[in-house]
């Protein structure tokens, strides 16, 4: 009954143009249009955080946006955070070795919230890390080894710089 | 949990976004940051036949002031709203609601004007525009109008917009130079940024230590935030610094009319609404009394 609607998002910096109906959302899109299986889908309306990236620079939920509305915009998902040759990066690192991860469900969400968190804090505070995957919910592990991965993982960025 | 199916325009000014609604018919729904509306088309409680996304409207846009006022244009994300200097220093009680408001992820998308215009019972930002005494303005293909706050909200999820009308922007009065004035949100919630299970924005202004204005708003209790004018008659000439007088916080009970569901009873919701009143008010004596 809808038209389909041509739009062009920029994905981890590549380039995807496709077709879509309007009430696709962009976790969808980037699950089965883009072929970007590492967001995650929960709840799918705007409560767990798995489904999280980074939409024109901030962390957003993708359920609860439509594909549409990425027209001419750019998204990174959490396959944007390994290293160039595929190999985990040193946030996804500090996740394995702090044993961030039981089932993993809600890990790709946690991800993209602590990249984010570290993008514009280099230093944070237990309160920060709190805060920053405050929306995020993780059923298995507690979230202590989530926050002791992210202040792992802030470390070593901090390290690596110097 | 995929949305029916529906169309979508996105409209590129306040002018084009009219006429949408306007040839609507009332089945066509406004998409601003969408952290509520895309998960009730997910859920089907919203079936529109038209979503007209607004996020490419520049003139929805900002936030601006004038001498008495601060105006939050509708599109204007709860994230600026937040670290808004303007918002900061003169609609403090804003500023300290914008706290509760959601996650990092859903403020930066969801915006000031789509709570105001879904205005849940227990949502902060329309307790906050209630409190300030602000006026929401509204506007459809043949003009625009501004309504108060207290006429605006008309019961669970049901305003005065028509549904031709586009929220445009919240009219928020700025705290006068020279008046003490002291702010204060407190709210219970199951988990921190979920809607509150009561929430209690007061704004009082005082003469040294006296109490000569006082506005308090509750959330939660009721079909829509609501103003107990009995109760904030009673603050005025009192110092409250030492806590409210039984007195007064005796009237908070008549004054609103909770539910019970899964979240709590009624009755737990009154004592906790009478113990928040007690706590912001005193709160906020303490701080006008320190020049906080
Ligand atoms: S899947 Fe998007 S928030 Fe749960
Ligand atoms: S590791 Fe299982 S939900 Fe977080």
């Amino acid at each position: 009954m809808t038209d389909t609607i041509h739009i062009h998002v920029s994905i981890n910096g590549n380039e995807v143009t496709d077709s879509v109906i309007p009430r696709m959302t962009l976790l969808d899109f980037l699950r089965y249009k883009a072929g970007m299986t590492g967001t995650h889908a929960g709840c799918e309306h705007g409560v767990c955080g798995a489904c999280s990236v980074i939409f024109d620079g901030d962390p957003v939920r993708s359920c609860s946006l439509l594909a549409v509305q990425a027209n001419g915009k750019s998204v990174m998902t959490v396959e944007g955070l390994s290293n160039a040759d595929g190999t985990p990066g040193t946030l996804q690192e500090a996740f394995q070795d702090a044993h961030a991860m039981q089932c993993g469900y809600c890990i790709p969400g946690m991800l993209v919230s602590a990249h984010a968190l570290l993008a514009r804090n280099a230093a944070p505070s237990l309160e920060d890390i709190k805060e920053a995957i405050g929306g995020n919910i993780c059923r298995c592990t507690g979230y202590v080894q989530i926050i002791e991965a992210i202040q792992l993982a802030a470390t070593r960025l901090r390290e690596a710089l110097e | 949990m995929k949305p029916a199916p529906f169309n979508y325009a996105l409209a590129k000014s306040i002018d084009e976004a009219t006429s949408y609604l306007a040839d609507g018919n009332g089945e066509a729904i406004v998409l601003a940051g969408g952290q509520t509306l895309v998960p009730m088309l997910s859920m089907r409680l919203a079936r529109p036949e038209l979503v007209i996304d607004i996020n490419g409207v520049d003139e929805l846009f900002g936030i601006e002031e004038t001498d008495a006022s601060v105006i939050i244009k509708a599109c204007t994300r709860q994230v600026t709203a937040l670290n808004s200097e303007i918002v900061k220093s003169r609609v403090p009680l804003l500023h300290k609601a914008m706290h509760f408001v959601g996650h990092f992820q859903t403020r930066n998308r969801g915006t000031i004007g789509g709570s105001v215009a879904h205005s849940d019972p227990a949502a902060e930002i329309p307790l906050a525009a209630l409190a300030l005494d602000s006026e929401v303005e509204l506007r459809n293909v043949n003009g625009s109008r501004r309504v108060a706050m207290a006429d605006y909200l008309v019961g669970p999820l049901m305003t005065a917009r028509e549904p031709d009308e586009l929220l445009v922007a919240v009219h928020l009065p700025a705290i006068v130079p020279g008046v003490t004035t002291a702010t204060s949100f407190h709210e219970v919630s199951e988990r921190h940024g979920d809607f509150a299970v009561v929430a209690v924005a007061a704004q009082l202004t005082f003469d040294g230590a006296i109490c000569t204005k006082a506005a308090v708003a509750f959330g939660g209790v009721d079909h829509t935030p609501v103003r107990i004018p009995e109760f904030e008659t009673r603050l005025i000439g009192q110092t409250l610094a030492y806590g409210v007088p039984d007195a007064a916080l005796d009237l908070i009970a008549d004054g609103i009319n909770p539910g019970s569901d899964q979240h709590a009873s009624a009755n737990y919701r009154r004592r906790v609404a009478r113990t928040l009143a007690n706590r912001a008010v005193s709160e906020a004596a303490v701080d006008a009394r320190s020049g906080a």
